[in-house]
């Protein structure tokens, strides 16, 4: 059996060239384009993607390295009709202008709240342990692999911090 | 990327057999390596899988300390309990590095094998002895903001740049390596060299070892800080960063472990900056001597200059704000 990859559900053969990274493969070999290329080099977090629950960046890892994984790209987190709650919240607090970042930091921003509510501590928490306090200086810590060109932080901050906030009341 | 072959190690001891191998590299998170293939920084024809020998582990040892697993990955390790609660400098060591993205896939055994960010080293279209040994180096009259003030050569003025391994050096820790010749520990402290007249032999590890783990000794508690200094609150590199252990019995000193990080081609440590400060009572001008001791052979190249003071300054704030803490 073909080594595979599994995409928001569907499994997916490893293609044979080694240097394909995981982001090459999810645009080009399989069409799903969601998922952006800006540096593609780990710097500007365009391309992330969830990998097993994590998210990291599709960019820096090879295709070849992930037989066996699950991941969960934007495509496979709302859809137009049904948008997930932050993919919401990004419209409403207008939390991008020409969207390219969007995509990752959507991603992202869906492996952080996990993260915040298995209270993995940041370099701006006051302290290593207990619960984490969501404020502004957390959210912006937590998303600075994440650059946006456009400037968008202050509406991006504002979108997750009103998902971050529903999640916990 | 040039093309490579990649295999899947079925087991530590072929994956160390296929590693002896010339010109070829084992890979675990990758986020280093995949960046210098993109940039033909690093051009192996075989790349060998370690990803799933198992050693991701992050486990208590006999005597109280805890072994960390080489492939367990750097937000496993920072955000593991015990980590946390017994050796909180590493924590905030490792949380003071990167983004979230890039700790979620790179490993412990990566970290202390990542390569330095020089300029000059990163771009194949500049001299640099470390990457192209013989053609020179383009920092000692370049651009050096980032690099090193201790320890230098006239072959090579580039820094490691992690944050991980500062902590690590403070901490006292041992890597584990397993190889052809059987197995063996290297203190962290020793696993890094300095540059001399073979800068492109970064660390101890000889072809077909592959790091399996680090062990940190029991905890000693004391008052731990990491401190980084850098040109953004966040994902940058070190311009200077200080590791401290610090405890005070009856007002003076009893423990004082340090380290520097952005200084140098290895974690910096020198004993006897910690020693000087043993049996004395904390004070600004004892401070200033233990920054004196830290920087006596400290030079700049021009644009690092600012490093030196930079140093003392971060030096003397964490000692001020450690024996606040432990008084």
């Amino acid at each position: 059996m073909a080594d595979t990859i599994t995409v928001n559900g569907t499994a997916h053969p490893i293609p044979d060239d080694p240097r394909v990274s995981l982001l090459d493969f999810l645009r080009q070999h399989i069409g799903l384009t969601g998922t952006k290329k800006g540096c593609d080099h780990g710097q500007c977090g365009a391309c992330t993607v969830i990998v097993n629950g994590i998210r990291i960046n599709s960019c820096l890892t090879l295709a070849a390295m992930h037989d066996g994984d699950s991941v969960t790209t934007i495509e496979g987190l709302g859809t137009p009709d049904e948008p997930s709650a932050l993919q919401r919240a990004f419209l409403e607090h207008d939390g991008f202008q020409c969207g390219y970042c969007t995509p990752g930091q959507i991603c992202s921003a869906t492996a952080m709240l996990e993260e915040l509510g298995a209270d993995w501590p940041s370099d701006a928490s006051e302290s290593l342990e207990g619960r984490i306090a969501i404020s502004g200086e957390e959210i912006r810590e937590r998303m600075s692999g994440n650059l946006c060109r456009c400037g968008a932080y202050a509406n991006i901050v504002a979108a997750i911090e009103e998902v971050a906030a529903g999640g916990q009341s | 990327m040039r093309p490579f072959q990649f295999s899947r190690a079925p087991s530590l001891s072929e994956a160390s057999h296929q590693t002896a191998g010339d010109n070829t590299l084992a890979i675990a998170g990758g986020t280093n390596l995949l960046d210098l293939m993109k940039l033909q920084v690093e051009t192996p024809s075989q790349l060998v899988d370690i990803n799933r020998l198992g050693f991701a582990d992050i486990e208590d040892t006999d005597d109280g300390g805890l072994r960390l697993g080489a492939l367990a990955t750097n937000t496993e390790t920072a955000v593991h309990a015990r980590v946390r609660a017994d050796y909180p400098v590493l924590s905030r060591a490792i949380l003071a590095g990167a983004t979230q993205q890039l700790r979620n896939k790179a490993t412990n055994g990566g970290n202390l094998c990542q390569r330095t960010r020089c300029f000059y080293f990163t771009n194949i279209d500049q001299p640099c002895n470390k990457r192209d040994p013989g053609s020179g180096c383009g920092a000692i009259d370049g651009i050096a903001k980032l690099h090193a003030i201790l320890g230098t050569s006239d072959q090579c003025i580039a820094t490691y740049p992690g944050d991980m391994a500062v902590a690590l050096s403070a901490l006292g820790a041992t890597v584990q390596i397993s190889g052809g010749k059987g197995e063996r520990s290297v203190p962290v402290r020793d696993f890094h060299l300095l540059p001399g007249d073979t800068p492109w032999i970064e660390n101890v590890l000889e072809p077909g070892e592959i790091i399996t783990g680090i062990v940190l000794p029991a905890p000693v508690g004391g008052t731990q800080i990491y401190r980084k200094v850098r040109e953004r609150s966040s994902y940058a590199f070190a311009l200077v960063s200080v590791a401290a252990i610090i405890e005070l019995t009856d007002g003076k000193f009893s423990r004082a472990d340090l380290a520097f990080g952005g200084l140098a081609h290895k974690p910096w440590h020198d004993p006897r900056v910690g020693e000087c400060l043993l049996g004395q009572p904390p004070s600004a001008e004892l401070f200033e001597k233990a920054a004196d001791i830290l920087l006596k052979d400290a030079h700049g190249f021009g644009e690092n200059d600012f490093k030196i003071p930079l140093t003392r300054r971060t030096l003397h704030a964490v000692l001020a704000q450690a024996t606040e803490d432990a008084a």
